[in-house]
């Protein structure tokens, strides 16, 4: 088996991920679909660490995780404010920039 | 000496910039700076007159150019002035009769306070005619031209605080502009036929331009003498015109204005003899307007529109006498010249009548005159002579020579012009006797003005008498001195150059018709009203009378022929302009408005819907990626 | 993993590592496609919790071990905890509708991600590699001595930049979630003056019925009129309808009983037989009224044989 194959995984991860950021109303399971995006991007890092015989794609995928750490802390906080506030976690309801 | 051209026309521009913007430190002495200054710029005509006398017959002409212009490519504007004999004529006419209308206004505007501006107007008055007639070209003439429309806008308006003031000068600038935009063709023709509109070129090239171009510049340039010279059918401001004090009726009548179109169609003989069209056209448009203002004249009661009818009447004499071609072009400046002065001693003496009667205008509320004011007296009654051509004063060497010229002119249409002439001469001699009676002889028929003054005629003061005197003397002599020796004639005839004509009637006849016509006229006149006595109020009238009254209905056919259509033209416009421009405008405006109304709705403030375009463009992206790497 | 051996430049993989791949590559595109798809929230944070697990073991069969281990400590074990507790915040049984409400976008959504996949693969597939280099050469000092020589060295900014963040997003995420106190807090008297003056019975709530075959929350007690009180049981119970009401039931019972006893006591028949109709009634309803006495005091003496 070739580790290309690794990539194809990513591929389709990210997609369905990003297919759930769009079809999914709820604010968490959409932030967990970002979540899933940002893991089969490091699957792709690690992946490619692996190809090219270096260690500077884990790297990558290490300061995406610490990324991600940051923006779910602070997304998950928004969302509690939010959800405080409208009592709902529906990000249709957060409509108010259209006319 | 060609210097002293340009300084003609300075010094009055000079006087009339410093009075206007001089302000009220000059208001003692603006008067006397204005008049000084006309006095100056006729002694600068005199000294050139002189030269001019002292030179050959054929190199009189004196040619100046001061600056260029507007020097663009092929196109060339000069500001040069053209001093010849025509010229020099009309400029010791208008500084002449110019100067004794500014001394006589000292003492007619005495009370008026803004007596300064009054003076600063009159200078820019003269300053523009003097260009109009020095320029050597038509560009700069136009530039006098509109400066003489400017200048007579103001001085008609000059009591702006009346409304009627307001509404004739108004009403004097907008028909002048319809002559203005006629000048303005023919010279813009001018440009395009001859690639210049300097005189000397234009004119010697009249013959070979073609007769269908040079009949549009001559109907052109005719509709712009009609224009300024108030010639049927553009001659309805002249009664208007009344409405600004008197010395401007005076200045507007007999110095400049309305000769400006007399000037204009002798300037542009060539022109006019290169196209026997536009040449008719000019001397029916003469007769006309010399019955017109004729019959106009017998029905005023109020003095100076009666005076105003007058001028019409004789200007209409000149352009028929213009009209004619070489026959008449030096009678048409002969009696342009002679009526100046009697003209000007007329309003002069109207004035002053107004003057001692509180203003009063209505002949019918005068009567009897002749005692109060003998001077006045004395010098009205030579201008009448003069104009209705009493044998040996001035209008009757002018005026006898173009009833002959128009006699002359050959075929039925001599006979016809002819008539007409004769015709004017009879209403002409029967009008003025008319004013003459109402004013001075019969009993008083006076009336308190408004406030209840009585009238106490008086000799007005000698400021106002001395000028009316020097032209009543003009009216006298000024002919004969013509006359003599065709000296008039020989001065003239290198410019506009003269024929005789071959005239069915011999000299003597026309002379003794014109006799017999005149006796008519003021027989009548006196059966009418130096017989019994008039009343204060007008009768009814005949129907002529009442449409002469009403300026032979004038006023209503312009109503009627222009401004009825034009408003309804307005209104058409407005209409259209709000349904089919606003509708095209606002249509667009809609249907971009409504366009972004439907393209808002992409704008939906769904975070999804952005995501999913996010999502979309990324997957572009990465396809345009690979297609970029395949090729 | 380690299969990747020392080798320069390799073509395969072990087939243990493929068949792992295989099998633990459809339980993550399963998992994740079942995050996508569950209409509660918590069932679809568990679903992408079993898609990270797989994954750090991928990490682990790439040779990245540290990330292996980080992984399922820090995302499964924080990241995917924090989730929940959130979750939890917001309502753990809470389903979503999975009925779209705008229109088109889930023929967007799926044209978009079809388009996007394929794409993606296509680029993929565009690389053309057929030969890699593992991580044999790299890893030789150790995974994590590796990485943590290039944190150290040549990712140090970076990596301090991403503390800066972390206490960034720390700070943040208690600014967002803080709530100012925009009036003092009410002291004890004034939340008892209140209680008092709002009319709710002060003194605590009576006691539950008892019912001898167990503690018996659950039954209401009974009023002097022998009506159950709701006020005696607890509003979690009386809002579930799990209130057992036995008053009828146990007056029923004690009259039975008196019968019974006044037929022992009178020598009347045998015992098992049926309460007579017409004489027991009036007596019944005299003894219920003792019954009720009887069994407010707790004394219920044989209910286990009348059991419903």
């Amino acid at each position: 088996m070739n580790p290309v194959n690794y990539l194809y995984l990513a591929a389709l991860l990210f997609t369905i991920g990003a297919a759930g950021v769009v079809i999914r109303r709820n604010a968490i399971v959409l932030f967990m679909c970002v979540e899933l995006m940002l893991n089969a991007c490091n699957l792709a890092f690690v992946t490619f660490s692996r190809l090219h015989g270096n260690l500077d794609g884990q790297i990558i995928a290490f300061f995406t995780m610490v990324v991600a750490a940051a923006e779910v802390v602070v997304g998950l906080a928004i969302i509690v404010t939010i959800f405080r506030s409208r009592h709902s976690a529906s990000v249709d309801d957060a409509s108010l920039m259209k006319l | 000496m060609e210097n002293l051209i340009g300084l003609l026309v300075a010094v009055p521009l000079l006087g009339a910039a410093l009075l206007l913007c001089g302000g009220r430190r000059l208001d003692g002495k603006g008067h006397y700076i204005g008049t000084v200054l006309a006095a100056a710029s006729f002694a600068i005509g005199a000294v050139l007159f002189a030269d001019m006398l002292g030179r050959g017959e054929h190199d009189r002409a004196l040619h100046s150019k001061v600056f260029s212009w507007i020097p663009v490519g092929g196109f060339r504007a000069d500001v040069a002035f053209q001093l010849d004999q025509l010229s020099m004529t009309f400029v010791l006419l208008i500084t002449g009769v110019g100067t004794l209308i500014h001394i006589y206004s000292i003492g007619y505007m005495e009370h008026d306070e803004r007596r300064r501006r009054f003076f600063g107007y009159l200078n820019l008055f003269l300053a523009a005619m003097l260009l109009l007639v020095l320029a050597d070209n038509y560009l700069l003439l136009y530039v006098g031209w509109e400066g003489v429309g400017l200048a007579s806008y103001l001085l008609i308006g000059f009591w702006q605080h009346k409304p009627s003031a307001a509404t004739a000068a108004k009403k004097a600038f907008i028909v002048n502009r319809v002559g203005d935009v006629g000048l303005s063709i023919a010279i813009m023709l001018m440009f395009t036929t001859f690639g210049t509109f300097a005189f000397a070129p234009v004119l010697s090239n009249a013959g070979d331009a073609g007769e269908g171009k040079v009949t549009a510049i001559g109907l052109m340039l005719l509709l712009a003498a009609c224009g300024k010279s108030a010639q049927v059918p553009l001659q309805s401001w002249l009664g208007d015109a009344m409405e600004g004090p008197t010395p401007v009726s005076a200045l507007i009548h007999a110095a400049t204005m309305v000769t400006a179109g007399v000037y204009l169609i002798t300037r542009s003989g060539a022109i006019f003899n290169a196209a026997p069209d536009a040449q008719a056209a000019v001397v029916a448009v003469g007769a006309v307007t010399l019955l017109f203002g004729a019959i106009v004249g017998c029905a005023k009661d109020d003095i100076k529109k009666a005076l105003a009818g007058s001028t019409m009447s004789q200007i209409g004499y000149m352009i028929l006498a213009a009209g004619l071609g070489p026959i008449g072009y030096v009678f048409a400046i002969m009696h342009l010249v002679t009526h100046g002065f009697f003209k000007a001693g007329l309003f002069l003496g109207a004035g002053s009548v107004m003057h001692a009667m509180n203003d009063e205008v209505d002949m019918r509320k005068y009567g009897g005159l002749r005692k109060y004011m003998p001077v006045t007296f004395v010098t009205f009654g030579l201008g009448y002579l003069a104009i209705i051509g009493f044998p040996g004063l001035s209008g009757f060497w002018s005026k006898d020579k173009i009833i002959e010229a128009a006699f002359a002119k050959g075929g039925t249409e001599g006979w016809i012009l002819g008539g007409a002439a004769l015709l004017g001469a009879a209403i002409t001699a029967y009008y003025m006797t008319r004013v003459m009676l109402l004013t001075f002889f019969g009993e008083k028929r006076w009336v308190p003005d408004e406030e209840g003054h009585e009238p106490h005629p008086h000799e007005s003061p000698s400021s106002m008498t001395i000028p009316m005197i020097v032209l009543a003397v003009g009216s006298v002599f000024a002919g004969g001195l013509f006359s003599l020796n065709d000296a008039f004639l020989k001065w003239l005839e290198p410019v506009t150059g003269h024929s005789h004509g071959d005239s069915p009637l011999s000299a003597a006849a026309v002379t003794g018709g014109t006799m017999v016509v005149l006796l008519i006229g003021v027989a009548l006149a006196w059966a009418q009203y130096g017989r019994r006595p008039v009343p204060r109020t007008a009768p009814r009238g005949s129907l002529l009378t009442r449409a002469a009254r009403r300026d032979l209905l004038q006023d209503d056919f312009n109503h009627v022929a222009l401004v009825k259509p034009g408003q309804y033209l307005t209104r058409g416009l407005v209409y259209v302009d709000h349904k089919l421009v606003d509708g095209v405008v606002n249509g667009t405006a809609a249907s971009v408005g409504g366009l972004s109304g439907r393209l808002r709705k992409l704008q939906n403030g769904y975070a999804r819907t952005y995501a999913v375009s996010m999502f979309g463009g990324t997957a572009v992206l990465i396809a345009a990626t690979l297609l970029m790497r395949a090729v | 993993m380690s299969g990747g051996a020392l080798a320069a430049a390799a073509s395969t993989t072990s087939t243990g590592e493929a068949l792992q791949f295989w099998v633990l590559g459809t339980v993550a595109v399963i998992g994740a496609l079942c995050t996508i798809l569950m209409r509660k929230a918590v069932h679809s944070a568990l679903c992408l919790a079993g898609t990270m697990i797989v994954l750090a073991v991928f990490y682990l069969a790439n040779g990245a071990y540290f990330l292996g281990v980080v992984q399922i400590v820090v995302y499964t074990g924080a990241i995917m905890m924090l989730f929940l507790f959130v979750v939890m915040l917001v309502g753990v049984t809470a389903a979503d509708s999975l009925k779209e409400t705008l229109k088109g976008q889930r023929w967007l959504a799926a044209l978009c991600g079809l388009g996007f996949g394929i794409l993606l693969c296509a680029g993929i597939g565009n690389a053309s590699l057929t030969t890699w280099n593992g991580l044999g050469q790299a890893n030789s000092g150790g995974n994590v001595e590796g990485l943590a020589s290039l944190i150290f060295t040549k990712y140090v900014f970076a990596f301090e930049i991403t503390g800066a963040l972390l206490i960034t997003a720390a700070v943040g995420a208690m600014v967002l979630t803080h709530r100012e106190r925009t009036e003092r807090a009410r002291t004890q008297r004034e939340q008892s003056e209140a209680r008092v003056r709002s009319g709710r019975n002060v003194p605590p709530l009576p006691a539950p019925g008892v019912y001898a075959r167990h503690n018996a929350v659950d039954i209401p007690g009974l009023l002097p009129d022998g009506t159950p009180s709701d006020l005696t049981v607890n509003a979690t119970l009386r809002g579930r309808g799990q209130i057992r009401d036995v008053s009828s039931e146990a007056l029923a019972e004690l009259a039975a009983l008196e019968q019974r006893s006044q037929r022992w006591l009178g020598r009347k028949g045998n015992g098992t037989g049926k309460p007579s109709g017409g004489a027991g009634k009036p007596g019944a309803s005299e003894n219920g009224e003792n019954g009720e006495d009887g069994e407010s005091a707790g004394s219920a003496p044989n209910p286990r044989g009348v059991a419903k």
